[in-house]
């Protein structure tokens, strides 16, 4: 066993010292307090990093040189550095769940869950710019493409709040169906979608207007309380939306013109968060309750294979700056 | 006044945020407000464990978590809510209390008075226009043959409660019960709800014990070693069983069957594993955030009374932002309506029965540690949704309204 992990170590190091080879994806992983890092190339998990308590929403920097994630039960957001897989840096912020970064890479956008607030922060030095009320138990966030709207939901307030960059202030709330869960804006920046957990559906809205312009709902014969909508991602050309629909364990595969689903792809169990490969060919799945990550293949519509990692896998991010 | 009024601990920032938008509002003519009255019952009652005792704010701090949570999503809906406070204590009648509530102009009221007391509110309130939420009484008799039009309940009824322990007893296939009840009139209604349960979902009562209340058996000082010797003589010669199922509302004796049982059998009902709309140590479907915040407002965790209360009173925010609307007319026919559902930590969203005016919810299995389990179990299902293989369903009301 310890030579194995000196020589997954080792294999680390070399792959720090030389240009990456391969996709690198990290999980957080809410039960047991940690982060995997997954090999994708080798299809295994090659190193799991200790993180403070409860680890959820995780992400890194567009230049691929920090790994971030919420460790809410430590009241404390943990900078990573992707090089050493080192911690370099806390910031200070109450039970924060989910973040986005402005696409500039910078401020960072968090909601703290048991504070009803939304903090915005300087992530190279951690300072507090605003804090933004926001409705009961936030959790989704979204930055636009062109980074001047963000988009918060909250859980128990069933609202998308719209939040300008400039000002820093709530210019609109849309009411949605129970639950909001996440947000994801297109490419083009022309919709926001935002899941509800409980009320199964996602309201796709218009960021000018804020208003709901389609609902999208998720009809699975023999399924019916299970379908709970959660992350959602799209395509580069925005043709294609994912919804990972939680308890269901499957992927929804949205047309995303006519907001019709194409096709169900079966994942792991209670399947959360997704995210792309940098080239956008492959999804990636946290599945909670299996402890593991499915890749899907974009092109085929297809999982092709599930990669162990820690317990309770939450969110899923890979390295924008790894490489195959 | 308690609506004005920002539990402690819900993030000093954010309490300054919302006082400051509170004060701000004041001078705003169109903001509404949202009165919601509370009759809160107040009679001692004893309890087995020390544990299960009371808090002084019993089912209050639910209520006023709830209208925390209203009033920060009714910052973006320029709606205010208040909660009104009224203790009543036995000797007391709840009817004037709800005059003087009326009079206020209070038409949405929670209560967590016993049953018969519910339907006395209940017929006082009709012709002022007044709905009442019971949040406690689980009297079936209150949703079928004395169903009113004016009375919401978000407490389950013994049936709902019966039925999620006796799913989940038959999913284990422990079939067999030894059926031990009390000898209170509420004891005598579980044990049918019991009984009706059994029949309904496939099991069999081998045998049933009364366990007669002749007062001062609950355990002081010297009772532990009358406990002990009493349980094990009671359980004595029963036919094979395989779980022992109690039926003990007044806290008589179900707390001291773990352990005591003649046979080594578990316990569920009334003690062991028992039915209850929350549990502090539910931490499934955002639960974990809901203990967090209760713990850090009032000090102290959440029980099934204070789930019951925060349900209630968020029925009615929910309500009023999805309609954008203070009319309580408006807000009651919105909660009844077809479209309505609640979030509650339950992993599904909360209806209404619109033929008796109960709430359909999940019910948690908790040994007292942890959640074991959570109603309905896989499997039982309905056509309509699974939450109705809980409880008196659709076809079998006697209630009409």
């Amino acid at each position: 066993m310890r030579s194995t992990l000196g020589l997954a170590a080792l294999g680390l190091a070399t792959l720090c010292a030389m240009p990456a080879r391969a996709y690198i994806a990290y999980t957080s992983n809410e039960r047991d307090n940690t982060i995997s890092v997954v090999d994708l190339d080798k299809g295994a998990t090659i190193k799991t990093i200790e993180t403070g308590q409860r680890p959820r929403g995780i992400l890194v920097t567009p230049d691929g040189k920090y790994l971030l994630v919420c460790d809410g039960d430590d009241d404390e957001i943990q900078v990573f550095s992707t090089a050493t897989l080192k911690e370099v840096r806390s910031i200070a912020t109450p039970d924060p769940e989910l973040f986005a970064l402005r696409p500039s890479g910078n401020p960072l956008y968090v909601s703290n869950e048991n504070d009803a607030l939304v903090t915005v922060f300087d992530v190279s030095t951690g300072k507090t710019l605003a804090s933004i009320p926001t409705g009961v138990e936030p959790e989704g966030m979204a930055v636009s493409p062109d980074g001047e709207t963000i988009v918060n939901t909250s859980e128990t307030t069933n609202m998308a709040h719209f939040i300008d960059y400039a000002t820093q202030k709530m210019v609109a709330g849309t009411l949605v169906d129970a639950r909001p869960r996440n947000a994801r804006f297109k490419h083009d920046g022309s919709e926001v979608w935002v899941s509800s957990e409980l009320g199964g559906t996602v309201s796709v809205i218009d960021p000018k207007s804020h208003a709901v312009t389609h609902k999208i709902a998720f009809p699975i014969p023999g399924l019916r309380d299970e379908i709970q909508p959660e992350d959602i991602r799209f395509t580069k050309d925005d043709k294609i939306g994912f919804v990972a629909l939680g308890p269901a364990n499957r992927v929804a595969v949205v047309d995303a013109r006519i907001y019709k689903v194409k096709q169900y792809i079966l994942v792991g169990e209670r399947v959360w968060h997704v995210g792309f490969t940098p080239d956008y060919k492959q999804l990636l799945t946290a599945n909670g309750l299996s402890n593991d990550i499915t890749i899907i293949d974009v092109g085929d519509l297809k999982a092709v294979r599930s990669i162990p990692v820690g317990r309770l896998p939450w969110g899923v991010v890979v390295n924008p700056a790894s490489a195959p | 006044m308690e609506g004005e009024r920002i539990p402690r601990g819900l993030g000093r920032r954010a309490v300054l945020a919302a006082a400051g938008i509170a004060a701000s509002r004041q001078a705003r003519a169109d903001v509404a407000t949202i009165r919601i009255g509370y009759i809160r019952w107040v009679e001692p009652r004893p309890t087995i464990s020390l544990l299960d005792k009371p808090a002084r704010d019993a089912g209050l701090a639910g209520a006023k978590m709830a209208i925390a949570d209203n009033n920060t999503t009714g910052r973006f809906m320029n709606q205010q809510f208040e909660l009104v406070d009224r203790r009543v204590s036995p000797d007391e009648d709840p009817v004037a209390a709800l005059g003087e509530l009326a009079g206020e102009g209070i038409a949405l009221l929670m209560t967590d008075a016993p049953a018969d007391q519910v339907l006395k509110l209940a017929d006082a309130g009709a012709p002022k226009g007044v709905t009442i939420f019971n949040i406690a009484a689980p009297d079936d008799s209150l949703r079928e043959e004395n169903c009113r039009s004016n009375t919401i309940h978000v407490a389950p009824t013994r049936s709902m409660l019966a039925d999620a322990v006796a799913q989940y007893l038959v999913w284990k296939r422990w079939n067999r019960w030894l059926l031990a009840y009390g000898s209170h009139p509420q004891d005598a209604l579980l044990a049918d709800a019991y009984r009706r349960s059994a029949k309904r979902f496939g099991a069999r009562i081998v045998e049933e014990r009364q366990y007669k209340d002749t007062g001062g058996s609950r355990e002081t000082d010297t009772g532990l070693i009358q406990t002990q010797q009493q349980l094990p003589v009671f359980t004595q010669s029963a036919p094979e069983y395989d779980v022992l199922v109690a039926a003990d509302e007044n806290e008589v004796f179900a707390g001291y069957l773990p352990y005591r049982t003649w046979d080594p059998r578990p316990v569920a009902g009334s003690a062991g594993l028992r039915p209850l709309t929350w549990d502090p140590s539910s931490e499934s479907w955002g639960g974990t955030q809901m203990q967090d915040r209760f713990v850090r407002a009032f000090r102290r965790t959440m029980t099934a009374l204070d789930m019951q209360a925060w349900t209630a009173a968020r029925m009615v925010g929910e309500a009023a932002s999805r309609t954008q609307s203070a009319d309580p007319a408006r807000i009651m026919s919105t909660i009844r309506g077809p479209q309505f559902q609640l979030a509650a930590y339950k992993g599904e969203p909360l209806s209404l029965r619109g033929w008796n005016g109960q709430l359909r919810q999940p019910i948690l299995l908790s040994d007292g540690r942890n959640v074991v389990s959570t109603s309905p179990q896989p499997g039982f299902l309905h056509q309509v949704t699974d939450l109705d293989t809980l409880g008196v369903d659709q076809p079998e009301t006697k209630c009409r309204l």
